[in-house]
């Protein structure tokens, strides 16, 4: 069993999923906040690999992707963050990009790099399974857990689709937007999450907008997991990483 | 077949999008595949492209420029003549009837020079639609006169004010939009971005190339031996170029963007200096870093200024059917004053790259040959660069 499927073995558990961007606001904050989400109840954490051209993120993480970019982040420093991460804590680390960057580093040299520093999966929002036969190939070869997406657009065959070639578990978009916190969970995400539930036996992660205890509270009434991120890094803004140890403390007991 | 079923052109193309988009350019490529075979539908393409647009635009001898060279004979296709003075009315008009046809009521649209900002915003004034179109705010600065053209017509500008500020961020921006609202028609403006618009943009633009060629078989019983285009994102280029590509004695040239020279690194010139890459959506040559970030980019035209290219494009290099070179910021200023002087005709500075290199090219040719230039479009935006760029006063 994947370190991350393992995570949804555990009966009754609803798994807590942060967002960094990494070297957001340093490198020196991405390698301390990491052991600290772990330790106040994070069950994975997605490690942001900064792209240029963010095309599904909200202003938010925009900025902690520009700021990283100016700070030197690279996927190959990344890596080796991941790397000394692993030592430090035993919880499954899925990095999250776009796939310009992972197919610029090549895709069985990223997938060996992944493996070498320690990273249990991949989540990248623009690459849809139509596209990314190749990189899973590799990638389960590797038995690292590729992820996919699905949103409150997708229609029955395309929830099909991703329940067949997802590993890990499936991420769904909670909203037709971007990423970004926002004050109200969207309209109609209960329909859209049991549409889901309906066609899938897979571990269900939302994400998008989340942003407070109580929103996580009612998503994980119908969801295997939640995953935060906005939020997260709008409190890392000071660089001073204590209120974000606060924020998923009540996260973790909002949850169980 | 070119595209193939995936949206490939050979090894590029694709539909690298979110997941909340994939159901939406499978309805768009249902939507599209349906108006292809729909004769209704390019009845009254046709009809809006002679009575809205002012098509067919003439394809014109250009003596002058001609007799400056002194070398093969120079035809440009004067697309600076269509409604809105530049080809992208083309495809304005397209999509436009294909939004109309699927009950679209939004509309919105990204520019680089504001020429597909004001082309988009006269259609949708036209067929009654809303129109918000994102422009980075370099370019708002830049091709000031055209924001104000696209108002007066109705259409919302957004400035963004994200990364480099120029074509590449108000794509984003678009994107952004259109995943936040599905329900909205996105109206690209070149032969970039997922599938289906690399093709279905290729076939609104590619009426130029059908024109060209019936114009010069008729005007010379022959057809060109070369034909020569600037490339941004390269929608006039394959306009042009593709009804020829079978015609394998006529010779295709697209012009990049060399900005202050390749070699300075500012350029726009992803055919000419990039690296295979996904950008947008599409995979293609892009200008990006060691680490796979999209680099920034210079051009004197801001409808050139942008780090990737249309798919096809790239599958036409890799081919060798056509051939790509660049030219620089002084260079396409020099050939801008050399239309106006020789001919009268004042160019957009996307346009005057391909002069540049046409009439450098048209010196070592014989008097037999013949050069059509596509002519994208007009130069009255670019008044303010160039006169700042020859130290003159408005
Ligand atoms: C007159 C003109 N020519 C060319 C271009 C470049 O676009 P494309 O390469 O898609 O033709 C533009 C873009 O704004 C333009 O306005």
């Amino acid at each position: 069993m994947s370190r991350i499927a393992s995570v949804f073995s555990q009966s009754g558990r609803k798994a807590l999923i942060p967002y960094i961007t990494v070297g957001y606001p340093t490198i020196e904050a991405t390698l301390k906040v990491v052991p600290l989400l772990a330790q106040n109840g994070a069950d994975i954490v997605e490690l942001g690999i900064p792209f240029s051209d963010p095309l599904a993120d909200g202003v938010t993480i925009q900025r902690s992707s520009f700021h990283a970019l100016k700070n030197g982040v690279s996927p190959q420093l990344c890596l080796d963050v991941a790397k000394k991460l692993r030592e430090k804590v035993d919880i499954p680390l899925v990095f999250m990009t776009y796939y310009n960057p992972v197919f610029h580093y090549g895709l069985e040299p990223f997938c060996s790099a992944c493996v070498g520093a320690g990273i249990d999966g991949l989540i990248i929002p623009d690459l849809p399974p139509q596209e990314g036969g190749s990189l899973e190939a590799i990638a389960r070869k590797k038995d690292i857990d590729l992820i996919y997406l699905l949103a409150p657009t997708s229609t029955e065959e395309r929830i099909k689709l991703v329940a067949e070639r997802s590993r890990g578990f499936i991420y769904l978009v909670s909203v037709t937007g971007v990423t970004g916190a926002r004050d109200r969970l969207p309209a109609d995400w209960e329909v859209f999450v049991s549409r889901v539930k309906e066609l899938v036996s897979q571990p269900l992660c939302v994400g998008f907008g989340i942003s407070t205890p109580s929103q996580a509270k009612r998503v994980a009434r119908l969801a295997d997991g939640v995953i935060v991120g906005s939020r997260i890094i709008q409190l890392m803004e000071s660089g001073d990483i204590q209120p974000v140890g606060e924020f998923i403390k009540g996260l973790r007991e909002a949850l169980d | 077949m070119i595209p193939d079923a995936r949206g490939y052109f050979g090894d590029y193309g694709g539909q690298f999008v979110p997941e909340t988009l994939m159901p939406v350019l499978d309805e768009l490529t249902e939507a599209y595949t349906k108006a292809k075979d729909d004769k209704d539908f390019w009845r009254q393409f046709e009809t809006l492209s002679r009575d809205f647009s002012g098509r067919p635009t003439p394809l014109y001898f250009a003596r002058g420029l001609t007799q400056h060279g002194g070398g093969a004979r120079i035809f440009l296709k004067r697309e600076d003549l269509a409604h809105t003075g530049a080809h992208k009315i083309n495809n304005a008009l397209g999509q436009g009837l294909l939004a109309k046809k699927m009950g679209k009521r939004r509309i919105i649209a990204e520019t680089g020079a504001g020429q597909h900002g004001v082309a988009t915003a006269a259609v949708c004034a036209m067929l009654g639609l809303d129109c918000i179109v994102y422009m980075g705010e370099e370019d708002v600065r830049r091709q000031s006169l055209n924001v104000f053209r696209m108002r007066l017509m109705g259409a919302e500008v957004r400035p963004v004010s994200s990364g480099s500020r120029t074509l590449k961020d108000a794509i984003n921006e678009a994107i952004r939009d259109w995943v936040t609202n599905p329900d909205t028609y996105y109206l690209l403006g070149s032969v970039v971005g997922p599938a289906p618009y690399p093709a279905m943009v290729r076939d609104f633009q590619s009426v130029i190339g059908r024109e060209a060629k019936e114009q010069i078989l008729a005007q010379e019983k022959r057809l060109p031996d070369y034909i020569v285009a600037c490339v941004g994102g390269g929608s006039n280029a394959i306009g042009i170029f593709y009804p020829f590509l079978d015609d394998k004695d006529v010779k295709l040239v697209g012009v990049e963007a060399a900005g202050r020279g390749i070699e300075s690194g500012q350029h726009a010139a992803p055919l000419m200096a990039g690296t295979v890459g996904v950008l947008h959506g599409t995979k293609s040559y892009i200008l990006q870093d060691d680490s796979g970030q999209i680099r920034e980019t210079h051009s004197v035209s801001a409808g050139l200024d942008y780090p990737g290219v249309g798919p096809e494009h790239s599958y036409l290099k890799d081919s060798r059917r056509a051939q790509y070179v660049a030219v620089t910021d002084d260079q396409a200023l020099e050939s801008f004053q050399l239309l106006c002087q020789t001919e009268g005709i004042v160019p957009a500075l996307e346009s005057a790259h391909a002069i540049y290199h046409a009439a450098q090219m048209a010196k070592s040719l014989d008097k037999e040959q013949i050069i059509i230039i596509n002519l994208s479009g007009r130069g009255d935006k670019d008044m303010d660069i160039v006169a700042k760029e020859l130290g003159v006063e408005l």
